[in-house]
């Protein structure tokens, strides 16, 4: 059977992927989050998973407010790099397993998890940037990708124990697949940040930290947190945290960490934890 | 069935992006993701006022854009910072200078609030 050998929580922020494409990376306020994905880059190498489930959300890189999925999942062979508003970024696009996706599809659906199937999706900095900040690509991905779109901008978002059943149903369908392919699923997004009115760039990174501690050792006490406690605590768009519990769902309830950093340079708090399974 | 949302206790400064949000700004965000096509940018680029035209927005909406009025575009007519932030784009008007303007501050006094305001 296949089988999840590693979970990775990491912030998303468009403003990381604006600094790779200009070759910023070693600038002294630039150099503690990137530096910080090294190990975490080498770790991903020596595992040599075979697919990357992603689970993001789509900021209008593909998607609108005309039809916005509450849970969307990529099936298609190839994943172009969307037109944001500014351009295409220069990354190779990301190859597909559509045999995979659709496995996973059909198990999702029939976990009643009635999720939108995607044979065309465009992905964005959501999921671009924790892709360039975890694996290398020269010139192409080293692995097949999975988008996993959750709502978390449009209100009514699903709530936090529900993101969590999600992880735990890709984990189950995960097991269900023939063969021994290699997946690491990824949560992106947060921290505290907030884009919006006066308030925008608020940042609290003591609750940041504690939900590194939280996500790491006792992510049950998550589960029952509202989006109104999240937003409060840790700005509008720090909501977006509910996505790596669907990553921590995916994994065994004991863990071990392999690599943690957090860093607010602006106006997110930029985390990241690398997880798997202990034994 | 729990509620997510207290609305009886409102965050300060802050706009969460619900139903009555949603339905006050579709036509501004839907103008805002047309920028997601190059030709739209160089249309708008081009001819503020004519590319305005060819869209369903009203004449405070269209002013609001000319005035690069951020502030209340996000507080009072809707806007969804991730859409709002592709009109800004073409514009000019970075995300952190969408900011400053929501908090009332220039640019530079925004940036002076930050821990490393380099990695931008």
């Amino acid at each position: 059977m296949a089988k999840i050998v590693a979970g990775i929580g990491t912030s998303h922020v468009p403003s990381i992927g604006v600094a790779y494409d200009q070759g910023r990376t070693q600038e002294p306020d630039w150099k503690p989050l990137f530096d910080a994905y090294e190990p975490v880059k080498q770790w991903l190498r020596e595992l040599a998973p075979d697919i990357a489930v992603v689970v993001y959300n789509d900021h209008g890189g593909d998607f609108f407010f005309d039809k916005y999925p509450t849970f969307a999942v990529g099936a298609s062979e190839l994943y172009p790099v969307a037109d944001e508003g500014w351009g295409r970024r220069p990354l190779p696009d990301f190859p597909g397993d559509a045999d995979f996706s659709w496995h996973l599809c059909n198990e999702l659906v029939y976990d009643e998890f009635d999720i939108t199937v995607c044979q065309e999706l465009a992905v964005e900095h959501g999921f671009m940037v924790p892709m360039h900040l975890c694996f290398d690509h020269d010139p192409d991905w080293p692995v097949r990708v999975v988008p996993v779109a959750v709502n978390v901008i449009q209100h009514p978002l699903p709530t936090a124990r529900r993101c969590w059943k999600l992880g735990q149903s890709i984990r189950k369908a995960v097991e269900r697949y023939p063969g021994d392919t290699r997946v690491v699923i990824l949560g992106t997004g947060g921290m505290s940040h907030q884009l919006n009115g006066a308030r925008f760039g608020y940042l609290n990174s003591e609750f940041d930290n504690d939900f590194l501690d939280r996500i790491e050792f006792d992510p049950l006490t998550l589960l029952e947190t509202t989006h109104q406690e999240i937003m409060e605590a840790a700005g509008a768009e720090a909501v977006e945290l509910i996505m790596w519990l669907t990553m921590r769902g995916a994994l065994a309830s004991e863990v071990i960490r392999v690599h943690r950093n957090y860093y607010a340079p602006m106006t997110t708090g930029m985390g990241l934890i690398a997880l798997t399974d202990a034994e | 069935m729990t509620s997510q949302i207290d609305k009886t206790r409102a965050i300060e400064d802050t706009k969460i992006f619900d139903h009555e949000e949603t339905r006050r700004g579709y036509r501004l965000n839907k103008f805002a993701m047309s920028m997601t096509k190059a030709e739209n940018r160089e249309a708008f680029k081009a001819d503020e006022e004519a590319y305005m035209a060819t869209w369903d927005l009203t004449d405070e909406e269209k002013q609001l854009i000319r005035d690069r009025d951020w502030r209340a575009i996000m507080k009072e007519h809707g806007g969804n910072i991730y859409m709002i932030m592709k009109i800004g784009a073409v514009l000019g008007h970075g995300l952190y200078q969408i900011g400053a303007h929501q908090r009332g501050q220039t640019y530079e006094e925004f940036l002076a609030t930050r821990n490393a305001s380099g990695a931008r």
